[in-house]
């Protein structure tokens, strides 16, 4: 790729570091991004048959109550849940707090700890008082 | 060709120089959506077991158009930053271009089309 010869350093590849929670966090964080982009679709979906009239309206709540539906919403709500304790994370690294090594492990499991707790929390909610 | 260049003329333009506005416009719609992501759940819950007219009648309130309109706005903004460094971070050579496009358009027709409802439920149509 570079013709430069040199003894220069160059970044070994990422394969040679054992994979640690930050890591996952950082390319979770990226595929939740990616999720959420998709399922902006489904937002379209749901406001624009709202919008178009009743029979539209009504294939819609069909496909979303049904059970490949509701998967997906889980899903999404996840990666929703994810993503935005991802990001409240970056908000504290931007202060330039929590970037030490055990905080930003103890970061990264609460990151995912928490969005699975909540999202199982909130569908909870919804099957007991939905 | 390139032997005529020196090392920082081939560098230049390839990094992250000029990234500060990028950068600000994620953070800024981050902050954003934390507020308008948790009232669009909360709207999605109480709506959940609505009728066709119950909904209608949901986005016939001017908070609930003002609000979701914004929701719509930061969120595409946000996703359209956020792919377009997932594309240049993975996408290089010739894809990279009309993918970087493309996540643009998307972005605006997903925006475009998400208000049109908003607006046309707003005013009751």
């Amino acid at each position: 790729m570079s013709d430069v010869k040199s003894a220069r350093p160059l970044s070994p590849h990422i394969s040679i570091y054992k994979f640690r929670p930050t890591m996952a966090m950082s390319i979770l964080h990226r595929i939740t991004g990616g999720a959420l982009y998709v399922g902006t679709l489904l937002l379209v979906w749901w406001l624009v048959a709202a919008a178009s009239g009743p029979a539209a309206f009504a294939t819609a709540s069909a496909f979303f109550g049904s059970i490949i539906g509701q998967l997906i919403l889980f899903g999404y709500t996840w990666a929703l849940l994810h993503h935005m304790f991802g990001g409240l994370r970056h908000f504290v690294w931007d202060t330039g707090r929590a970037i030490s090594k055990t905080t930003s492990t103890t970061l990264a499991n609460a990151t995912i700890i928490g969005s699975l707790a909540a999202t199982v929390l909130l569908w909870l909610g919804i099957l007991i008082f939905g | 060709m390139s032997d005529f260049r020196t090392p920082l003329r081939r560098v230049r333009g390839m990094g992250a120089a000029g990234g500060t506005e990028h950068f600000w416009r994620q953070r800024l719609t981050a902050v954003a959506n934390v507020f308008l992501i948790t009232f669009f759940v909360i709207l999605l819950l109480s709506l959940m077991n609505e009728s066709y007219d119950g909904v209608r009648a949901a986005f016939a309130n001017p908070f609930v158009g003002i609000a979701m309109a914004l929701v719509v706005i930061s969120a595409t903004i946000h996703m359209q930053l956020g792919m377009q460094v997932i594309l240049e971070d993975y996408v290089h050579g010739a894809a990279k271009m009309p993918l970087l496009i493309l996540n643009t358009f998307f972005a605006i027709v997903v925006a475009a089309a998400c208000l049109f409802a908003i607006v046309k439920m707003s005013f009751g149509a």
